[in-house]
Parts: C-alpha cells; structure tokens; sequence
C-alpha cells in the first residue's frame, strides 16, 4: 500500500513537472534478470508448474488475482457473491481486451473453463469437475457446484482466462499434452489481458515483454521492457547480477547471500518461503523396505517417531546447514498460511528423551536405516539429510543417506514407483494455500496405488483425521473451518505423522536501482517493480 | 578401395547400433519422464495413461525397435519439455554451438602451434620452459573452474566482457543465426572461447613440440642444414610442415570432440547451444533430446573417423596393398 502510495505520488509529481513544459524523460527502463529454470512453452494449461506460470500471471489474468501480500483481489472478475454455498457468481470487467484487441467477456470463460478441463490440461482440478457453469448475462457468469467449496476461486490467479476467439482462429483449443507430437499454436505465443505482452519467445533461450498499453489497470511499474534468461549454473547467474549485467536474479544460493550484499550495488532480498520441508517414515509396511528391522516395523510405534523427532535438532540445521534462511515449523502448513500455526509448538529437541523412547520401544540399541533424499530440488536438501542422518545416528538409529537427482527420486517415492522408501525428505507448497489441500494431499489414508491421499509417501493413516478433513471440506463458516483445520493438525502432531522441519527461505539478488516486492510464493511480478 | 569404404560402413553401421543400444539402456535408468512432464496434482491414473500414450509401458525390445526406426530417419520425436519437435530445437541451437566451436579450434591452433614450434626450437630458453609448465596447468585445470575464473576476472571485476549468452545475434536468411556481426556478440564470444580452446591448445602445443623435437634430428633437416639453408628456411619450411601431418589429424579429431563436449562450457556460460541442450534433457528427463544429442554425437565421430581413415587410405600407400 505504502509503495502504491508513493509511486502515485511520484507519477503525480511527474505529471505536474509535465505541466510545466520540462521535458520529463519517459525513461525507457529496461530489467533483465535471470531464474535457475526456463519457460519452457506458453500454453497456460500444459503444465502446473509454478514457475512459468507465475511468469505468464504477467501475461494473463485470471478472474481473480493475488497482490504482493498473496491476498485474493479481483482481476477480470471485478466482484463475486455466494448466492448459496453451491452457487457463485462473479460480475465480469467490462472494457477490459485481450492483446490482439478482442474483448474480454463471458463467452472466454466458459471457453477457458471447458478448456482448462479438456484432455490433456495439466491443470484440470483449478476447477471442480462437476462444476458447471453458466452465462447469465454476457458480463455475468454462474458457477454451479455439487458440494460446497468455500475455497472454489483460492487457485484461480493461475487459472488464466484465454481469447476465445484467438484460440479457436489458430486451431490451439486441444491443449498440448505431454504426449503431444503437435506444436500448438498457443505453446508458442501468447495472449492475455495482462499488464505485459510477449514479444519474443526462445525456448530455453530468452523470452521478452513489453508492457501493453491497453492494460484495464492503473500500471504502477516504469518497466518498458523486460529480459529474461534462464541461467542454470548458481555461480553464472550470481556473477551477473555482481558484474552489472543483470538488475535481478533468482533463487541465490545461501552460500552468496553474503557476498551479494557485500559487493556494491546489489542487496540479496531474503524472506520465507511457502513452502514447508519435512520428513516422513513409512508407517503403512508391515516391514521397512531400507531397515535392519525385520518381521516388523518400527515406524508404526509412534515412539520411535517420536524419537526420532526429539533426536533431530532443528536450530543447528538452520544455523549450520541453512545459515540462518530457514524457519523452524512444526506443521506442514507456513504460519502465513495458517493463521493458528504458533498454537502448535515442535517436540523439544532432547536426544536423551529419544534415546528413553526408542529404549521404550524396544529398540535399545537402534536399528539401521536408509534416508531418500533429493539432492536437486530444495534449498541444500541433501546437506539437510546429511545432518539429520548424523544426528539420528547419535541416537543409536544408524542412517545412511541415499541421495539422488530428483528426478530418479520422485520416480522411486511417488505412487507410479510404488512409494520405495522407508525414510524421506519432500517439500509441500499448497496450491489453492490453503490447509485442506496439504491435509488431503498429504495425510489422508491411501491404499497401496495411492488412491486417497496420493502424497502420503509414509502412508499414515488415522480415521479421526480423515473424518475432519472431510468436514473442512464442507465448512463455509472461516472461525469453524480453522478450528476444524486446528485440530486436524494437533492430531497429526500428536500422532507425530511427520517430522515437519521448516519453511525454507526466498533470496532474489537485486541491483540498487530496483524496487521488488516479493512474493512468499517466489512468484515475480513485474506490476510492482520499479527501476530508478 | 570400394571394397575398404564398404568395411569401414558396416564398422561405422556398427558402432552406432552399440551408441543406440547405450543409450537406450541409459534412458531406463535416469528417472521417470512423466514426473517431469506433469505438474504434482495429477492424478496417478493420469500419469498411467500418459506413460501408455508415450508407449512406456511396451515390451523393451519393442521400444527399442521403435526408437532404432525413429532415429533411423532421424525423427526423434517432441521434446518433453519445449513440446516442440527436436529437431527444430537443435536447428536453432547448433549455430551457437558450431560458431564457438570453430572460434575455439581456431584460437587453439593460432595460440598452440606458435608455442609449440617456439618451445620445441628454443627448449632451452625460460619462455620456453614457461610455456610447458603453462601447459601443464591447461590440461589439469577442469573447465567449469577455469570458466569460473575467467568469469570472476573479466566480468565481476574489471567488468570488460558479459559473464553469460550470446549477445546480440544477426538472423541470416531464417536458417542461421551468428554473433560475429555485432560487437556484443564478440564479446560474448571471448571467455567461452577461451575456456573451452585452453586444452585443445595445450595439447597443440605439446604435439606441435614433440614434433618438432623429433623432426629436427631427421636426416633430412640435416641435410638441409648442411646444404647451408638459411634456419628460417629449414624450420618454417621443412620441419614445420612435416610436423604438421599428425597435428591436422589430431585437431580434426579433436573438433569432433570440441562440438560433442563443448557441454560443460556451455552451461557455465549459459551459451544457447546443443550441449546445454543436452544437460538441461538430462535433469529433466527429456529422453527425446538425449536420445537425439547422444545419436548425432555417435554419428560426428564415426562419420569424422570415417573420413580420416578414407584419407589415409588415400595418402598411405601401405593400406592399399594389404586392402
């Protein structure tokens, strides 16, 4: 609020200084920054993954949207009621066009919605399935739903609304799927109703916007132009944002961090991150996969979790390991998330404690143990298993490290491997951020092919538990829901379903001459930077 | 001489069966493609259906049928990732590999063989002796570390050249794209140039030295000497041209492997070509791209060995009657 304050302020200025007949100069501001990934293809339904679609949320729009503070703001729906918990309906912007010039209107969402759950979208479930919805007007649309769903628009920032008219002209309405040998029309190009257009698209290569004048928002960024590269190598990319060539960079790797805000000119932007890392055991084996234990296991006393817990200290790993660029949790949800996170505190940290329970246990002098890792996929991931593996082994529970890319490791872990693992690291970020999707996703009973809860690589299973996360469901009333989501989470706490470990931190590095706000979802956008 | 082209063609027909059964067997072993291709919402039968379009779950042999067919007619299919057809992607990519490719064969050969000769004729001199050991720090140094260095160096700190891409590159005719026509592409040019002609040039240099150590002592040299030749006649003309014989094979072979590992420097320098194509394939699980970088590169070496071998058949009278 305070930066929109001041930069109206300044634009305010400007236009006075206009007045005047001094030649204000329309600086063309041009950022070039880079991000450890590409933007593979533009289509907006192939792939759910966060990156290029919180670039293309530059590109699109989608009814509703997020501001830096993640908090829900319309967009191409400029208001929406609840006529009944079933049914909503949303007042759609008028005057608002596409780039291409077409006019936004009802009939692309109905196009959007059947297109975003057609064969081949990746990102079918930003809509329920037996949704249906309805033109009441051209500037009005209806959403009918089975069930109540209090969360039904929480995902919708990156469901973008496309062009009806321009998808079907370019034959682009089948949404390339993964196994597609087509190119697609709109992998390649694009055209939303956000504030930047694409000019230029390489893949892997370079991708260029230029902002649209036509945009129905008032633009408080001074960007002409924007660059971004895709550098995969840490250092490479640090070195650019030091030796002046680029104005930002992300993610920085902890170990910079440092020396970013050493060196003249640039600052690292620090901050936490959504997504919360933990650890799980397989508690649905009647026998560990990776364990010296036979004939039973160990995971399915909640004392051994318990103790390996307490064995786990969790301030060194965020002093040592993350250097500081990590928050300690002890659920699976960031507190900004969760508004009652704090009431839930972690189990001490007591190796003595843990070595009582394991004793307790019956396993006085531990047993051995295999730890899955990832060694590609967050922040010193592997060096975070190292850690725990040492700490454990203290303990008495012998652990070695297995660490792989992650592309071997989800193969093993996930339900298409069989869930292979006895001991493992993963990370969560909810997309709708909220609880229900971490507590369905992520602790709900599953079967052997993962029906159920198909992330629950440990397979805890607790009826109790899976009884309120259908209530949350349900639950329209926001005190009632948290309370609900309260004590689902004290439950698994109790039940020690998990180790939850942190939420692991952003870094962007940044030139001095920028002005970024930056979002706990690593998402950037490019309506609120400014250059000076 | 039909006779020996046809052997080598059934020697090279061979080589790059064995290539695409490694590789084949490789690709079962680097993880799964489809958890790379969908977000994490999807559902497992989703994920099921789409390893069964992709043919994933056929029979071994049969894919591996399939995939030899495929890359007999060089169709490598969609990349995983871009959704586009590889070979599209490697039409845009290759000019960047290629022009630095050249750039750095050249610089090797401009840089190592002055050196070589100097250090071989004057061996007894410091700057000779500088030379060598300089050499011994080009081989041994890893070229992501020298890349590095010559990043901190040249764009961290005196800020003279770009620590990453290309530049700005000219568009010729849809087909190809250069950056030897802008001066942001040349200088783009420069560190990576160096970083990956460092030990192609050390090695030049040694070569180019042992040579001439040899060649000195022929009879030959000798006799020129003895004849009264001027020095500069006798070494520019007699022994640096015979040393050259081996020098130009090396270096054409060693081109062959400038293109095919160029991969390391590549990424250090985010350079857009094949072989940060080619790593990018790797973490992602893009089998279509590994499969067609890992095929093309096979094909580079048999088709440049295969080449070297005609010639030398055609210099070397020896081949001839035993072929």
């Amino acid at each position: 609020m305070m930066l929109r304050r001041l930069v109206l302020a300044a634009s305010l200025a400007a236009g006075l200084a206009a007045n005047v007949a001094i030649p204000v100069s329309a600086q063309a501001e041009t950022m070039k920054f880079a991000y450890q990934g590409a933007v593979n293809q533009l289509d907006p339904y192939s792939l759910n993954e966060s990156f290029s679609l919180s670039m293309l949320a530059n590109v699109y729009e989608g009814l509703v949207r997020r501001n830096a503070q993640l908090e829900l703001e319309p967009a191409l729906a400029e208001r929406w009621e609840i006529l009944s918990p079933t049914h909503w309906r949303f007042y759609l912007r008028k005057g608002v066009k596409f780039h291409n010039g077409n006019e936004f209107n009802a009939d692309d969402v109905v196009f959007s919605a059947a297109r975003v759950r057609s064969k081949g979208s990746d990102l079918g479930k930003r809509i329920d399935e037996s949704a249906r919805i309805e033109v009441v007007d051209p500037y009005t649309v209806d959403f009918l739903l089975d069930a109540p769903n209090p969360i039904l628009h929480a995902e919708w920032e990156t469901w973008f609304i496309m062009d009806k008219e321009w998808t079907e002209a370019n034959n682009a309405v089948a949404v390339t799927s993964a196994s597609d040998t087509t190119v697609n029309f709109a992998g390649l190009n694009a055209n939303g109703t956000g504030p930047f257009r694409i000019t230029s698209h390489e893949s892997g290569v370079r991708t260029v916007f230029e902002p649209y004048a036509g945009w129905w928002d008032v633009a408080l960024h001074n960007l002409t132009r924007v660059e971004f590269t895709p550098i995969a190598s840490d250092a490479t990319r640090v070195a650019a944002l030091l030796s002046g060539e680029l104005d930002l960079v992300y993610p920085v790797p902890v170990q910079d961090i440092k020396r970013v805000n050493e060196t003249a000119g640039t600052r690292a932007l620090i901050g936490p991150e959504l997504r919360t890392v933990y650890l799980g055991m397989d508690q649905r084996r009647s026998e560990l996969l990776f364990s010296s234990v036979k004939g039973k296991n160990p995971f399915q006393d909640v004392r051994v979790r318990k103790a390996l817990y307490q064995a786990i200290d969790i301030e060194a790993i965020r002093a040592k390991v993350m250097r500081g660029m990590s928050t300690p949790t002890a659920l699976l949800i960031s507190p900004y998330l969760f508004g009652r996170a704090s009431e839930i505190e972690r189990f001490a940290y007591d190796p003595a404690a843990a070595k009582a329970l394991l004793t307790e246990a019956g396993y006085p002098d531990g047993f051995e143990l295999v730890m899955d890792c990832p060694n590609d996929r967050y922040v010193n991931d592997e060096a975070i298993c190292q850690a725990v593996a040492q700490m454990l082994t203290k303990v008495g529970v012998k652990t070695t490290v297995n660490a792989m890319p992650k592309a071997k490791y989800f193969a093993r872990i996930l339900p298409s491997g069989g869930f292979e693992t006895s001991f493992f690291l993963l990370g969560w970020t909810p997309g709708s951020l909220d609880s229900w999707n971490v507590l369905e996703n992520l602790t709900s009973c599953r079967d052997d092919a993962g029906k159920g809860g198909a992330f629950n690589i440990g397979g805890y299973c607790n009826p109790a538990s899976d009884a309120l996360v259908k209530e949350i469901m349900a639950e329209n009333d926001p005190v009632r829901r948290d309370e609900l989501i309260f004590r689902a989470f004290a439950l698994q706490h109790q039940d020690v379903a998990h180790i939850p470990l942190h939420q692991q931190g952003l870094a962007w590095g940044v030139s001095d001459r920028m002005v970024v706000a930056q979002r706990a979802d690593d998402t950037l956008l490019f309506r609120y930077i400014t250059k000076n | 001489m039909i006779g020996f082209a046809f052997r080598r063609l059934l020697q090279a027909g061979a080589v790059m069966f064995v290539v695409a059964l490694i590789s084949f067997s490789l690709f079962r072993h680097v993880g799964d493609p489809v958890n790379q291709m969908v977000g994490v919402e999807t559902s497992t039968e989703q994920r099921e259906a789409l390893r069964e379009q992709l043919g994933l779950n056929d029979p071994m042999p049969l894919q591996f049928v399939r995939f030899l067919g495929n890359a007999a007619r060089f169709d490598f299919g969609t990349s995983y990732q871009f959704r586009q057809p590889v070979a599209d992607l490697f039409a845009k990519r290759i000019p960047a590999t290629l022009e630095l490719a050249f750039t750095s064969a050249l610089l090797a050969l401009a840089v190592g063989v002055p050196m070589g000769v100097y250090a071989g004729l004057r061996r007894e001199t410091v700057l000779a002796r500088l030379f060598l050991s300089l050499s011994l720090v080009g081989i041994s140094l890893p070229t992501f570390f020298l890349g590095m260095l010559l990043i901190y160096i040249f764009a961290v700190s005196l800020q003279w050249l770009p620590s990453f891409g290309r530049g700005d590159v000219v568009d010729l005719g849809g087909w190809w794209t250069t950056g030897f026509l802008t001066v942001s592409g040349l200088k783009a040019l420069v560190l990576p140039a160096i970083t990956l002609a460092l030990y192609q040039m050390t090695l030049i240099m040694r070569l180019v030295r042992a040579e001439i150590l040899e060649v000195v002592r022929a009879d030959f040299i000798r006799f020129a000497r003895a004849r009264g030749l001027p020095d500069r006649l006798v070494y520019f003309r007699h022994a640096l041209k015979n040393t050259l014989v081996p020098v130009v094979t090396i270096t054409g072979l060693q081109l062959g492997s400038i293109i095919a590992f160029a991969t390391i420097t590549e990424t250090v320098f985010q350079w857009p070509g094949m072989g940060l194509l080619f790593l990018q394939a790797v973490q992602n699980v893009d089998i279509p791209i590994m499969a067609a970088y890992l095929m093309l590169t096979g094909l580079l070496f048999v088709t440049i060995n295969f080449i070297v071998d005609i010639l030398y058949f055609l210099i070397d009278p020896r081949l001839r009657a035993s072929a």
